[in-house]
């Protein structure tokens, strides 16, 4: 249903006069429908909507100019990485040799995307400080999961079946909890340091027989280097266990910090944060596991093998026993692998050392000018990214993160992420990303100041924010009270086009 | 404000003690933190829980954390009026928005609850 004073024309089951249509669907061959058993086919027709193509089309495009993306401004969507994506990885990915090559076609004729495969799996390696790398999971948590299977089995392999746990520090993002109970570990979560680290006291604590991995996210979901991260991950190894790396942060440490040489032995890349690959409803995604020498017997089958003679080819079925086997169909998501192998070489080593360097040194441009205007509970020099506070507003004015967040969209910005990490009240994570300008930061600094004096001056304002929006405060208690998942002609008869 | 006659546990959780029945919720603290709680799951009735195993879960509009058992023993009887009132939980969570009752195994466990003063001083920390 449009709401009044919404931007969102009639939907197209609103739109939708009996009769009216595009395309004509060729009828089914002689005696088709004959053959389909009476009980299959279905009495009435579907109830799509009727209508014709120009109103197809700019019910479309007109909704897609409602839409906000990094290509109409500026995302500091915290822990996304929404930096902008260059148009020649699009260029890459729709190369036909890529774009149209079968799954099934035979190595022969696969060879420059096999190449790629390989080449990008090298890349990654290096960047990771890693053996090896499996580009088949389809997304980070898939690589997460990946990665924790590798570990299962690597233990196994020694008969060391009693460890049973996963410890997780209380920060991490979510998929990790979940991606140890998908695996069949008991996860153990570990309470932040006060200074928002891993409090490496507690993780010995809890490191024991039992241990069969930690997964650690560094830099953490705060934006902040785990300092004592050596002394943890010695302590990890004598006892027997592995150390995970989650990767969502690597845009902050590539070139400068190397995973698998601080001692991890695994570790995924999420190619849509830190290589520019589209995010969700961009298409299949994909989340590449790094692994040291420990795991790399167990690495998902097929692998992309190169030759003596230079030539590739997958490895053959069942030919590595040790293998946990596919995690995904054919090779993984191939398209956006393209996309990530143009921005790392269209960056070379040095152009993403830059990357990193322009993120971290961003996002403490961003903190340094914000510290003034909103309670910044970390203040030490952050990474690519920092967590921001409305506790102290909310204190003196009522006005809350998500008013604040609100409002800045009347200013025409995204959002930060808001009330994540959870250990930080009326948190806002703020991720700048290397590809905006200090002009652009600027003015998100200047936005903010005045949504401060907003909540000072005119609190309402804010209450009731956004105003310019394609719609206006969304009430989410009820859409999560009493989700509203399908159209339904509210009356049953047709509500009159207003156009 | 904070009920006195009730013990406490660092989960934001309070408990009620009546005879050998623990009486489960969460507490003002909690729920505000939690903004409007919008899903409760519960545990059935007849399971055997034990202390500080996840129980259930509470959903929000700002996030999903797990309910913990503040004490062990046999669930005989949860609030199904959460179920479509999860509401409850921010407007009244010392009365209808309490959550579970308990047939306690053991009293001893009970040494380990906060009582009104302590789990106070906990809550001014953070």
């Amino acid at each position: 249903m449009t709401a009044p004073g919404d931007r969102l024309g009639p939907t197209l089951f609103e739109r939708s006069r009996p009769g009216r249509g595009g395309g004509k669907v060729p009828h089914p061959p002689k005696g088709a429908l004959a053959r389909i058993p009476a009980s299959q086919l279905r009495a009435d027709g579907p109830r799509l909507p009727e209508v014709s193509e120009p109103e197809l089309t700019r019910h479309y495009v007109n909704l897609s100019r409602l839409n906000y993306s990094v290509d109409s401004g500026f995302y500091p969507l915290g822990s996304c990485t929404m930096k902008y994506n260059p148009k020649i990885d699009e260029w890459a990915a729709r190369l036909n040799g890529f774009a149209a090559l079968h799954p099934l076609a035979p190595d022969d004729l696969a060879q420059g995307t096999l190449q790629l495969l390989w080449e990008l799996e090298q890349a990654l390696a290096e960047i990771g400080g890693m053996q090896a790398v499996t580009l088949q999971p389809a997304a980070g948590a898939q690589g997460e999961l990946t990665g924790i299977l590798m570990t299962r089995a690597y233990h196994r392999s020694r008969g060391e079946v009693e460890r049973t746990e996963v410890l997780v520090p209380d920060s991490a993002h979510g998929t990790n909890p979940a991606t140890a109970s998908m695996a069949g570990f008991k996860t153990v979560s570990i309470p932040s340091a006060a200074d928002g680290g891993v409090d490496v006291e507690a993780f010995r604590a809890a490191l024991g027989p039992r241990t069969a991995a930690v997964m650690i996210t560094n830099p953490s979901t705060l934006g902040l280097f785990e300092a004592r991260l050596g002394e943890l991950l010695a302590a990890v190894h004598k006892v027997g266990a592995l150390a995970y790396m989650d990767g969502a942060n690597l845009n902050a440490i590539m070139g400068r910090f190397k995973p698998g040489e601080a001692g991890f032995d695994v570790m995924h890349f999420n190619v849509h944060k830190t290589f520019s690959t589209p995010h969700g409803g961009g298409g299949p995604g994909a989340g590449p596991v790094g692994v040291g020498e420990k795991l790399l017997p167990f690495l998902p089958s097929p692998r992309v093998l190169r030759e003596p003679d230079g030539r590739f080819k997958l490895e053959a079925e069942g030919e590595r026993a040790t293998s946990i086997g596919r995690v995904r169909a054919f090779v993984g998501n191939t398209g956006v692998l393209v996309r990530a192998y143009a921005y790392i070489r269209a960056h070379g080593g040095s152009g993403l050392c830059e990357v990193s360097d322009d993120a971290v040194l961003a996002a403490n441009y961003l903190k340094a000018r914000l510290r003034d205007v909103l309670d910044v509970p970390f203040d030490r020099p952050c990474m690519h990214e920092f967590v921001a506070s409305s506790a102290t507003l909310k204190a003196q004015t009522g006005i809350r993160t998500l008013d604040v967040a609100k409002r800045l969209i009347d200013y025409g910005f995204h959002p930060p992420t808001i009330y994540f990490p959870l250990t930080v009240e009326e948190a806002l994570l703020i991720e700048p990303t290397e590809t905006e300008s200090i002009e652009t930061l600027d003015s998100f600094v200047t936005a903010i100041e005045r949504i401060v004096e907003e909540a000072h001056s005119d609190p309402e304002l804010l209450h009731s924010a956004p105003h310019n929006s394609p719609v206006r405060r969304l009430d989410e208690t009820m859409a999560a009270r009493q989700p509203n998942l399908r159209w339904q002609a509210m009356t049953g008869g047709q509500t009159p086009c207003p156009e | 404000m904070l009920p006195q006659d009730l013990r406490y546990t660092k989960e934001h959780e309070w408990v009620r003690i009546e005879g050998d029945l623990a009486t489960v919720g969460i507490t003002d603290f909690a729920a505000e933190q939690l903004g409007d709680v919008v899903f409760v799951e519960l545990p059935e009735v007849g399971r055997t829980v034990a202390q500080s195993a996840a129980v259930g879960v509470i959903e929000s509009v700002k996030a999903v954390s797990d309910l913990f058992a503040p004490v062990s023993g046999d669930v005989v009887a949860t609030n199904t009026e959460l179920a479509t009132k999860p509401e409850l939980l921010n407007s009244d969570p010392y009365g209808q928005g309490w959550m579970l009752r308990i047939r306690l195994a053991d009293r001893t466990a009970l040494d380990g609850l906060l009582d009104a003063a302590a789990y106070e001083a906990l809550t001014r920390e953070s």
